[in-house]
């Protein structure tokens, strides 16, 4: 069963706030009337939207699995056309897209698991996606981390 | 385009693009001069994470993050990313981004002092439009990796 669509908004305020976080002083978010969201904007509604991030209930095994063996590996967005304006609406949705183990390099093994949040207009345009590389490792992630790079955990 | 010379090691690097450069002035190899950042701050974490809405404890909580076996609090990746997002819609422009992707590796740490770098790997052109694709690199101040990352632009004809 695919999960339930959430609603996203891409608001102006947010997206000035996100760019100065992010160090930028580009008049094209500071100061555009409708500017484009920042390269990874679409990141905030893993935190801000209910339904969005990664569905656990999904993932085979999920009970057993200890969030604080699980890091973010990784990140990629996919716009088609240009990134989404202030003022969009988006409807969300997240699916797991692969899930696979793989040996670490220092021993123990790490399951790869890919969440994808696909995000259209509310007409159904396919706007992007952003693909989130979840780690989750047989060993602590102090350990992980400095054997194979993994990175902040992703609750 | 300019030739310019590397301040930590005197040496002199490759020739840099400047904001928006045309098609013609492409070439792989090339990139956008090298950002180095100040040093990472407490608050540069904070400040992300209130804006992304990020609020776990293992970037601003000492207590916390000694707790779960690390020195300090330490940076959040997505931080990071963001800044590099920054760095390279700078030169190519925000709404031409088509692609953007970042891999973790080193954790960086209150005081890094990271530099940012993008490298022209390819360009080609599909369905009527020129594209640009970019290695995105974040190094430590020690030389470690923190970030890998690839992007992918429209150059508007």
């Amino acid at each position: 069963m695919p999960a339930p669509g959430y609603t996203m908004e891409v608001e102006l305020g947010k997206i000035r706030e996100f760019a100065r976080a992010t160090k930028s002083r580009n008049p094209d978010y500071l100061a555009a009337e409708r500017p484009v969201s920042p390269a990874t904007f679409l990141m905030t509604a893993a935190f801000w939207s209910e339904g969005a991030g990664v569905p656990w209930d999904e993932v085979e095994g999920h009970e057993e699995i200890d969030l604080g063996r699980v890091l973010h590996g990784g990140q990629e967005f996919v716009f088609h056309g240009e990134p989404p304006r202030a003022g969009t609406r988006l409807v969300g949705r997240a699916r797991i897209a692969a899930d696979y183990v793989k040996e670490g390099r220092r021993g123990g093994t790490m399951r790869f698991i890919e969440v994808v949040n696909e995000f259209r207009t509310t007409d159904g345009r396919l706007v992007a996606e952003a693909k989130n590389t979840v780690i989750v490792t047989s060993q602590a992630p102090k350990t992980a981390s400095t054997a194979d790079g993994g990175k902040d955990d992703t609750r | 385009m300019t030739t310019t010379v590397d301040v930590g090691t005197g040496e002199a690097t490759a020739p840099v693009l400047g904001p928006r450069p045309a098609w013609e002035d492409l070439a792989v190899g090339l990139g956008p001069a090298p950002f180095i950042d100040q040093p990472l701050t407490r608050t540069d974490f904070v400040r992300y994470q209130g804006a992304a809405g990020d609020m776990n404890p293992i970037h601003y909580d000492d207590e916390f993050a000694r707790a779960a076996g690390f020195p300090t609090v330490f940076a959040v990746g997505m931080l990071q990313a963001g800044v590099l997002g920054t760095y390279v819609t700078d030169c190519f422009g925000a709404a031409n981004l088509r692609r953007y992707g970042v891999q973790f590796r080193e954790q960086a740490w209150p005081g890094d002092v990271l530099t940012y770098r993008a490298t022209v790997t390819g360009l080609r052109e599909e369905a009527g439009q020129r594209l640009v694709d970019l290695d995105l690199l974040v190094t430590r101040q020690t030389g470690g990796t923190h970030i890998k990352g690839q992007a992918t632009f429209v150059i508007p004809s």
